[in-house]
């Protein structure tokens, strides 16, 4: 398993040109696969557009204590790219006057900017409905001045989501790295401890599920229910949802999909697997993605194959909700990994 | 024309089975969706039923597809590897089993 991203191997697919060169070549543009834009069109959905937002989500920066081999960020250690107080401090300014009903703090690893703690105490004085930080559990167990993190969210009454690519150790391992499983299991005890993802607490604890190679998600409600026998069963680990979500082929994934010679045969899964009726709810159309360097994206997908929003307010500092509204979402093949199935989003299916 | 008997690419091409039989096919497609929807047994034993059933049938199509749909569902590989050592069990006992026949005819013609 590799410990650094493809930037620091100075990978060609660190580069987003190229990805999203690979994705508009070979099968689709020889027509053996139509585009995401001209299978939308059959249902008269192109050109996609966001409707009212109702979901803002930050990206503090790509750093993280982990290199799993799927992550879309590319994120690891390696990675420097951290938001600064100062766009910290825009982003607040938005946080306050937004009417979006979610924040949504993601990264690499959240809690590894410096200025997160901060962060996270000024944007929970906004009263946000649902402030959810995405955790990537081992964090929690890293190091030791990360160990009062489940103290520090409950404080601020945070919505902890965190990744569990299964219940058993060897395929954690696998896509993870060695002992993630181990610490993970942890650090949910520990969550569960001070009431995280009990039964009737209000301290939300949700895991996010993404399959372990180049296979779709089976069915959420499914995958919930064996998640929650399997933990409950072998370490007495409760939480509230399952959040089942495709890997979208960008980045780390599609360096794995082409070097294990699946590419192809994904993407012929994922349009196989097209369902029209996702379309209409596709993350897009009502979330907002802003970039460490405070630039805003249709979705976090969109921010790691550096396709800015199509509209006038480009940079957090410009942020105009009615101006953002209706505009058309930036689409490429990767969008075919949002409408497979029963859909696939940062909050689990969308159909 | 593929100079293989089996095509990989093959696979995705089963519905068109339709096009020259639609009422047939469609009443098998049909009944085949309604078998694999949760039941008495969950879809997932299902699915590890099939697995077990597309190798005593060596289906190659089969394999590909119930291996997948196994991954899927959060089958692990070694669940998978006991759902097949079920069949070969069967297939082998089912083999053997025709022993007492070959034992009876002995027997009879020279016991
Ligand atoms: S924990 Fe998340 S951000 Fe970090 S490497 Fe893994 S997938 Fe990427
Ligand atoms: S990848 Fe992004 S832009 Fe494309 S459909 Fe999904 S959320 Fe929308």
């Amino acid at each position: 398993m590799a410990t650094k991203s493809l930037k620091k191997r100075e990978s060609e697919l660190a580069n987003s040109n190229r990805q999203l060169e690979i994705l508009s070549n070979g099968i689709f543009q020889n027509g053996e696969l139509p585009t995401f834009a001209s299978k939308i069109a059959e249902t008269d959905q192109f050109p996609l557009k966001a409707k009212k937002l109702e979901i803002l989500q930050i990206n503090v920066g790509y750093m993280c204590n982990q290199v799993c081999e799927h992550c879309h960020v590319d994120a690891g250690p390696d990675r420097k790219e951290i938001m600064t107080r100062e766009t910290m401090q825009q982003c607040l300014e938005v946080i306050k006057k937004t009417g979006a009903h979610t924040l949504d703090l993601t990264g690499g690893a959240p809690e590894m900017n410096p200025d997160f703690r901060w962060f996270v105490e000024e944007a929970a004085k906004a009263g946000i409905k649902d402030f959810i930080v995405r955790s990537n559990l081992t964090i929690i167990r890293a190091n030791k001045k990360y160990y009062d993190l489940p103290e520090f969210f409950k404080k601020h009454n945070v919505h902890v989501v965190s990744s569990m690519p299964h219940w058993t150790r060897g395929k954690t391992d696998k896509q993870r790295g060695d002992g993630v499983f181990d610490k993970s299991i942890k650090a949910l005890q520990e969550l569960n401890a001070i009431g995280y993802g009990m039964p009737d607490s209000d301290l939300r604890l949700d895991l996010v599920y993404n399959p372990s190679g180049a296979f779709l998600p089976g069915d959420q409600v499914s995958m919930e229910k064996d998640f929650k026998k399997a933990l409950m069963e072998d370490f007495g680990i409760q939480f509230h949802n399952l959040f089942a979500i495709t890997n979208l082929p960008i980045s780390r994934f599609l360096d794995y999909l082409i070097a294990s010679e699946n590419y192809e045969d994904y993407m012929y899964q994922l349009v196989d697997a097209y369902n029209p009726a996702a379309v209409a709810n596709v993350m897009c159309t009502n979330t907002l993605s802003v970039s460490w360097d405070g630039y805003l994206y249709d979705c976090d997908f969109n921010q790691m194959l550096e396709l800015p929003v199509n509209s006038k307010a480009k940079h957090i500092s410009e942020y105009n909700e009615e101006l953002l509204e209706g505009r058309k979402i930036v689409i490429s093949q990767h969008c075919y990994g949002c409408t497979a199935g029963a859909g696939s989003s940062c909050q689990g299916t969308v159909a | 024309m593929s100079k293989n008997y089996y095509d990989p690419a093959d696979l995705r091409k089963f519905g068109k089975i339709t096009e020259w039989s639609e009422e047939l096919g469609n009443k098998f497609f049909d009944y085949y969706g309604k078998v694999f929807e949760e039941g008495a047994l969950t879809a997932r034993e299902k699915s590890l039923i099939a697995l077990a059933v597309a190798h005593t049938e060596q289906c190659p199509y089969c394999i590909d597809a119930y291996t997948k749909d196994g991954l899927q569902r959060g089958v692990t590989k070694e669940e998978m590897m006991e759902a097949i050592h079920v069949g070969a069990a069967i297939k082998s006992g089912a083999t053997l089993v025709h022993g007492v026949q070959m034992m009876n005819k002995v027997n009879k013609l020279d016991g």
